[in-house]
């Protein structure tokens, strides 16, 4: 092999090289692109090593976080459950189902009877073996409206379970083809008897098993000797240092205090990029940051005055200048590339300060400043967004007057309350979810208000269809009903950025969530 | 009763009469405090029928006055009642923060008390001259700083740079005396950093104003040496004061350190409270807010009772 070759190889196993990158260049030195792509694979997984103690810090715990997954809110807690959680399936980087504690999954017609068929032989870290009743104990569990659970609008849905032998079967009000996406959520840990007994003590059929829990201190792992699937949980040992000051986890990431840190500040990722040992991962997700508008309530009632605020956001300029360029921009409707079954052929809004003039003047708008609600904390960068809006609206004639928000109190006093502010979504695996729980009219978090009822017609006609190109059309009618009449103002979609040491080895990126969707330290291994 | 014990007394009994008032205020404040604290908790993913079921559940709907007394009389049981976030009990986790907090201010104390007062000591001796100027010009603006930035400093240089310290001050029960204090030397040499000026000038005032007194003369016709001077007779009659600066000075290693725990991610009481305002756990917040102000009275009595013993008049009244 020539000498390229091999730096490249050794940079494709450092994961410094996307695939992309890696057989693009190959291929240029005489290597067929079949082969390039065997080799990436080949390097990508080398043989992962086994041992060692790997160890996160990251943004997003509390102390007054709680073991209980059904109350699993952030970052944090998040990756917690999927360390020591299992899961009755999960979804792929590239976006398929992987079978986890099921091993089979079946459908019938109509996507209103589903059958998970449970794996023999798993292990929860009490001894006890994962039954199917242990599974139908957990969705009753956060069916139940007293156990607060996040994924209670998820498991609603279910209007009849039973168990027979290791045969788990859902019987659904209305069918829904992505019910096993849905069920891959981070709070619908299987937990023994679902949890009933003791929702908070940590036992779970996960990788490892929870030994430290101080919330917004540190959590701490040791692996679980009976796991079942060996191709993941490398290290003996993992730890979840709580890091939310983002110098202080920049820091503890430089000094190799910990191996990989969440919430990298996009100002600050070229300047880490040039740090020894160190690199920086962006990685293109489902999140995004918005402008909300009540369209229930005067003046956003009126669609011309809307499409004229739509049309006086510069989006290039917030992705340049909010996500330092780490991101991509948005087109006023929540979905992006990295869901499963997306329209690219929708035409992207662009700024047109000419446009949006036309429309505010056919909105008769009676020329008094539009007030826009703000606080920074609604997403990294969200004031200096704000004021980005007010200049490029100006430039369209449309006054827009920032009122700054406390951090404090702006999820129940301001979001879902105020007719226009700032706010973010983390995204949702699939595309239904996402629809389902902030825009079907009687959502609960239908933070615009957005009442439509051919939308509605649509997203439950997509849900029970099983024939993916007619589900594909019929999602890009609903995006462009969101675009086109929506109260949702999309700017910029935000990567998560990410930095690594480079001893991690098996890093990939997955878009399902930051640090591999939780799972980074349960997935890589250390050099 | 000896009138300095009687003194020493009303004292204490002020404080506690003090601190009772300061749970009402307390207790008042957290009441007042805007938002809902069922929402708080469950965030911005919270269904309306989750939100209705944790206000049930957390009693919110009982009047405040009862609410008060129930809390009032836990206290005086040692229960602290149990956090409304994540259902543990409080006393138990306030222990540990506290130890972690006491623990990480009693050495910066250690380090920072006597030093302040020798660096004092040193610069009322050499007073205008180049020690002086040396001592107040470092001091002064290592206070002059905000300390969020004297810690990113001390972390970026002795932590990233040159690697010898963990810039992670992680501690946790099980821990080595010794990694323990590893641990915890960066958060210590940014407090120290942080409260020496304050002690040092209040000493070296204290001192220089005692200096011109005619007794401090006479000694020095004895034929003293100036440190000597300083030492024996200054120094005792400059007490009253320097202790009053020593204890606010301790009061804010204890209760104000919450920037230098975020920096170092120090598991002490200040990001404990801090988490808990942000997610309206109001026993929580009422229970760390009445352990700083006890803190904060007894380190102020303490005083008091320093100055007043130190004062000889009052200690052998005529």
């Amino acid at each position: 092999m020539t000498d390229p070759l091999d730096r490249m190889i050794a940079a494709a196993k450092a994961g410094r090289m996307s695939r992309r990158e890696f057989v693009g260049r190959t291929t240029a030195l005489g290597v067929s692109a079949g082969l390039a792509s065997a080799l990436f694979t080949k390097a990508a997984h080398a043989e992962p090593k086994k041992g060692g103690l790997i160890r996160m810090g990251m943004q997003g715990g509390e102390s007054t976080n709680s073991l209980d997954p059904a109350l699993a809110a952030s970052e944090v807690p998040f990756a917690v459950n999927y360390t020591w959680g299992e899961m009755l399936v999960d979804v792929s980087a590239g976006g398929e189902v992987v079978m986890r504690i099921a091993e089979e999954v079946s459908a019938n017609a109509d996507a209103t009877e589903w059958k998970f068929k449970i794996r023999q032989g798993v292990e929860f870290h009490n001894g006890k073996t994962v039954t199917a009743d242990d599974v139908i104990a957990t969705l009753r569990r956060h069916t139940d409206e007293k156990s607060q659970s996040g994924a209670l609008g998820i498991v609603q849905g279910i209007s009849e379970m039973s168990a027979e032998g290791d045969m788990v079967t859902l019987k659904l009000a209305s069918g829904n083809a992505d019910l096993p996406f849905l069920l891959a959520d981070y709070h619908l840990v299987i937990q023994p008897n679902g949890g009933f007994d003791n929702p908070t003590e940590g036992i779970g059929a996960g990788p490892y098993k929870v030994v430290v829990h101080e919330p917004g201190i540190r959590h701490g792992f040791e692996k679980h000797a009976n796991y079942f699937d060996d191709t993941i949980g490398h290290a003996d040992q993992t730890e979840i240092l709580v890091i939310n000051d983002g110098t202080a986890r920049t820091a503890a990431v430089q000094s190799g205090q910990v191996h990989m840190i969440n919430r990298v500040d996009p100002k600050i990722a070229e300047l880490l990029k040039r740090a020894p040992g160190v690199q920086v991962k962006a990685v293109p997700g489902r999140g995004h940051y918005v402008f909300i508008m009540h369209v229930d309530k005067a003046p956003f009632d009126n669609n011309d005055l809307r499409m004229a605020l739509k049309l006086a956001v510069n989006r290039q300029e917030m992705v340049d200048k909010i996500l330092g360029g780490l991101g991509s921009i948005g087109n006023d409707f929540p979905i992006n590339s990295a869901y499963p079954l997306f329209d690219d052929s929708i035409p992207q809004r662009e700024y047109d300060p000419a446009a949006a003039a036309d429309h505010y003047a056919k909105s008769g708008h009676d020329g008094s400043p539009i007030i826009l609600r703000v606080a920074q904390g609604a997403f990294p960068g969200a004031v200096e967004a704000a004021q980005l809006f007010q200049q490029s609206a100006a430039a369209a004639g449309i006054p827009l007057e920032i009122k700054r928000e406390p951090d404090d109190g702006y999820w129940s006093n301001v979001w879902n309350v105020e007719p226009f502010c700032a706010s973010y979504w983390g995204g949702r695996p699939v595309q239904d979810q996402m629809y389902a729980t902030a825009y079907l009219s009687t959502a609960d978090w239908n933070d615009t208000k957005f009442k439509n009822a051919r939308f509605d017609e649509l997203l439950l006609a997509a849900r029970a269809e099983l024939n993916s190109d007619t589900r594909k059309a019929t999602y890009s009618e609903m995006a462009k009903i969101v675009r086109d009449e929506g109260g949702l103002i999309l700017p910029m979609f935000n990567d998560f950025v990410e930095a690594v040491r480079d001893e991690v080895q098996g890093w990939e990126a997955d878009p399902n969530g930051e640090l591999m969707n939780g799972r980074a330290h349960v997935k890589c291994w250390l050099a | 009763m000896h009138p300095v014990l009687t003194l020493v007394v009303q004292r204490i009994a002020l404080g506690l009469l003090l601190l009772l008032a300061v749970s009402a205020v307390i207790f008042l404040g957290v009441a007042a405090l805007p938002g809902d604290t069922a929402q708080a908790i469950l965030g911005q993913s919270a269904t309306p029928q989750a939100l209705a079921n944790l206000r049930t559940e957390m009693g919110l709907d009982q009047p405040a006055l009862t609410r008060y007394f129930n809390w009032l009389g836990g206290i005086l049981t040692g229960d602290l009642g149990t956090s409304l976030s994540n259902r543990t009990d409080i006393a138990a986790a306030i222990s540990q923060r506290l130890g972690n907090t006491l623990f990480l201010a009693g050495w910066a104390a250690v380090i920072s008390v006597p030093l302040a007062i020798l660096l004092g000591l040193l610069a009322a001796r050499y007073n205008g001259r180049w020690p002086d100027k040396l001592i107040s010009g470092a001091t002064l603006s290592t206070i002059s700083l905000p300390e969020f930035v004297v810690g990113y400093i001390v972390l970026y240089f002795l932590a990233v740079k040159w690697q010898l310290f963990p810039s992670v001050a992680m501690v946790f029960p099980g821990m080595g005396m010794m990694e323990r204090l590893n641990a915890v030397i960066l958060p210590v040499i940014v407090l120290v950093l942080v409260v020496l000026a304050h002690m040092m000038r209040m000493t070296r005032a204290a001192i220089l104003n005692v200096m011109q007194s005619a007794y401090i003369e006479t000694a020095e016709l004895k034929g003293l040496t100036p440190m000597r001077v300083i030492w024996r007779h200054a120094f005792p009659n400059a007490v009253a004061p320097v202790v009053n600066v020593v204890m606010l000075n301790l009061a804010y290693l204890v209760v104000g350190v919450v920037v230098v725990e975020v920096v170092f991610v120090y598991p002490g009481m200040g990001q404990y409270l801090v988490d808990h305002v942000a997610k309206r756990d109001l026993p929580v917040v009422q229970a760390v807010g009445l352990i700083f102000a006890a803190v904060y009275i007894g380190l102020n009595i303490m005083a008091d009772v320093i100055s007043i013993l130190a004062n000889p008049r009052l200690r052998h009244p005529k």
